[in-house]
């Protein structure tokens, strides 16, 4: 065997690095899903009737609907009655405040790089924990609350504001939506909800961590974000699992509400369990993420760097209402081994002079198969719209696949748009120019990548960028040869 | 520091090197000169250690260690650096961070600490000045859109920062105009010092007019068959290949 092999053989057998478990008592429904099993997810929650309701007039729409067939990703029929649908760590007491959250369940989230002691976070980022169903901590909530800003989870707001869940839930990703955006919303057990008011700049980074621990349960949680007049929010999600050989279900729904002028930024560093190298166990990720930009001059923006999941089909997607609007989508997709991802966006443009930006970078390696898929579509009354897409692919190895699936919808003959689209392999000379100047074959690989991936990255807020660029690199190892 | 025995190579089914020999000392520079076709950027890839060239006989002895055996990345971390004929472009990578890299690595493998920012910044203004290279060239998408001066220019600059043992310049005059090769052959003669050897290859004697050689060599299919001089240079200028191919047909 060359060195170059041995170096391949040693880097791809490297693990998971999240694939631990934490060992905490939890409370389970029992598995399966009908009304009953809603009933006591919404009990549990200590919902009001109106939202009950609401899940329950999802669950009957869902049963109605077919998972859909078109993505290009294959998997085995998923058993829907398979699957636990509410999972929470036991807690004696109601967390309300740090002191009262088990310790296990705080040092999960350290494990993970995530302090949830306020004064040991940096401070410009404030963070609500999620594990499997329910979230744990939010912190820098009285901080926050100064300025009028509502960040908590989900099930908090529910009590809490439920003038502004009952208005706004749904508003951006009806419940009839999709298949799995039904689903989610007859099931889902928490999330992040966050408020910015009329004028505010929120002054830190404000970011979810969603982490599935136990086994056989799906996780549904739901993020709402709604920017009032001119405000800003930077938003960041990042997500981990523990390796196991059954497939996990996660099926979110995000939606962004933009009201005139407000500005919306939203990044993702999706890390989930990507199944072993034979493609055993891993999660799928089939998410909803849609923004609407309500008011004019409003601007919504995604990053998403899409590293996990044994199956991603995820669609962030701008709805430009409003005049004068802009939707932006960043991505960085990579795929390895056995892993499949169907991905990519939908601009909408409804108002007049709305803008939107597509810059999709794919990475295929192993035997893994990448596609994107985007729609742009101008509506009749969308005057002088504008939108620039540029979709590259980057191939490692040969027998991995990369896609691209454009759609383009156009009704207003003065929009301009522009389409740029480059697929291209890591050649043998970069790799060798590399080597001859001392740098090992690894460092090599990250170099190229993360060059390829800059624009995207460029994106990400600066702490986040590292995280990312080192998460790209680990993806990646072992996949020259 | 440097010997070449009864080398031979080959490249897919194709017997490239037939036995070269060669023995290069610190402070030295060796011209290979030879007609297209005869070996000479196979012997640069050989020594830097490329893939795709099988080694079939030989051995090459660098500092006592036994180049052949190393990896490609481990001969340069010891010394030997290659400017390419052709440079790579590495869309994204600019040729700041690109060295920043490599330097760091190279310091890794000294057991020295890695140098910071500032450090490192010093150190490439001053190398900049060496080889008459801007800055805003080295902020920019490591040789992507650069000219063929340009390219070859930002290799002596890496030369420079690297200070390489032993470089080999693979046809670094192809594609310069006459102001580009005077200033790359500048950069190349300030790196030299009796503690460093340089091997030149190329085609045509107009290089070797910069950078006075040791010694010149023709190469002529992969093996050498004359050595001599500088003035060896000028008889091939004046009287070019044929000849040498005649006496070796006749020998």
């Amino acid at each position: 065997m060359s060195k170059d092999n041995q170096v391949l053989e040693e880097l791809t057998s490297r693990e998971y690095e999240h694939g631990w478990t934490t060992n905490i008592e939890t409370e389970s429904a029992p598995k399966g899903l009908n009304e009953d099993i809603i009933r006591f997810i919404s009990s549990k929650k200590n919902e009001p009737e109106w939202l009950l309701e609401w899940r329950l007039k999802a669950y009957r729409h869902w049963t109605k609907m077919k998972e859909p067939k078109w993505p290009n990703v294959t998997y085995p029929p998923i058993n829907y009655q398979d699957v636990i649908y509410y999972s929470a760590p036991k807690q004696k007491v109601t967390p309300k405040n740090l002191e009262d959250v088990d310790p296990e369940l705080i040092k999960t989230f350290e494990k993970l790089g995530i302090s949830l002691t306020e004064q040991k976070r940096l401070t410009g980022v404030a963070v609500d924990a999620v594990i499997d169903s329910v979230s744990v901590a939010t912190t820098f909530k009285e901080k926050l609350g100064e300025l009028g800003i509502i960040f908590c989870s989900f099930g908090e707001a529910v009590q809490k504001h439920p003038e502004l869940i009952k208005k706004y839930m749904g508003s951006v990703v009806p419940i009839t939506d999709n298949y799995f955006a039904a689903l989610n919303s007859a099931v889902f057990t928490d999330g992040s909800f966050c408020y910015i008011p009329k004028g505010v700049r929120c002054p830190m980074e404000l970011s979810t961590y969603f982490r599935i621990n136990a086994a056989n349960t799906g996780q549904f949680e739901r993020t709402l974000i709604v920017a009032d007049e001119g405000s800003y929010v930077s938003y960041l999600e990042g997500c981990t699992a523990p390796m196991r050989d059954e497939n996990q279900l996660h099926a979110a729904v995000v939606e962004i509400y933009a009201m005139k002028d407000a500005q919306v930024k939203y990044s993702t560093v999706q890390n989930w369990y990507p199944g072993d190298k034979e493609g055993k166990g891993g999660i799928y990720n089939f998410v909803t993420k849609r923004g609407l930009c309500a008011g004019d001059g409003s601007k919504i923006s995604w990053t998403q760097v899409e590293t996990g999941s044994a199956i991603t089909w995820k669609y962030p997607s701008c709805i430009l209402k409003g005049d004068n609007s802009v939707g932006e989508f960043y991505s960085v997709a990579v795929t390895n081994n056995m892993q499949q991802a169907d991905t990519g966006t939908k601009m909408i443009h409804i108002g007049k002079n709305t803008k939107s930006r597509i810059v999709s970078k794919g990475i295929s390696a192993g035997k893994s198969q990448n596609s994107y898929r985007g729609q742009v579509h101008i509506m009749k009354r969308a005057e002088n719209a504008r939108n620039f897409s540029q979709c590259d692919s980057l191939l490692m190895g040969d027998k991995c696949g990369a896609h691209t699936f454009p759609y383009i919808d156009v009704e207003n003959s003065s929009a301009r748009i522009e389409h740029e689209a480059t697929t291209s392999k890591i050649g043998e000379d970069q790799i060798f120019y590399c080597l001859q100047r001392g740098i090992d074959e690894e460092s090599a690989v990250a170099l190229i990548v993360n060059g390829y991936a800059k624009e995207v990255l460029n994106q990400l807020p600066m702490e986040f960028a590292v995280e990312a660029q080192k998460l790209l690199a680990l993806t990646l190892e072992g996949s020259v040869g | 520091m440097l010997t070449i025995k009864n080398l031979q190579a080959k490249i897919d089914d194709k017997q490239i090197l037939n036995g070269i020999n060669l023995n290069v000392k610190p402070g030295e520079v060796h011209a290979i000169m030879g007609p297209n076709g005869s070996g000479k950027s196979t012997l640069a890839s050989v020594l830097a250690g490329r893939e795709e060239y099988e080694v079939l006989a030989g051995e090459v002895d660098y500092l006592g260690k036994d180049l052949l055996a190393m990896a490609p990345e481990e001969r340069a971390r010891e010394g030997v650096f290659l400017a390419f004929q052709y440079p790579v472009e590495i869309p994204g990578v600019s040729t700041i961070n690109f060295m920043k890299t490599a330097v760091n690595q190279i310091r890794q493998h000294r057991g020295q600490q890695p140098l910071d920012a500032v450090s490192f910044l010093q150190v490439m203004k001053e190398k900049m000045k060496l080889v008459e290279i801007d800055q805003s060239l080295l902020n920019r998408a490591l040789n992507e859109g650069f000219s063929g001066g340009e390219k070859k220019r930002n290799e002596i600059f890496q030369m420079a920062m690297l200070e390489p043992k032993l470089a080999i310049l693979d046809e670094t005059d192809s594609g310069l105009d006459i102001d580009a090769l005077r200033i790359v052959s500048n950069g190349v003669n300030k790196l030299r010092s009796k503690n460093n050897a340089v091997i030149v290859v190329t085609h045509y004697q107009r290089l070797l007019n910069y950078i006075v050689p040791d010694y010149v060599h023709v190469l002529y299919k992969g093996k050498i068959v004359k050595s001599g001089g500088k003035e060896l240079a000028l008889e091939l200028e004046a009287k070019g290949y044929d000849w040498i191919k005649d006496e070796v047909s006749v020998a």
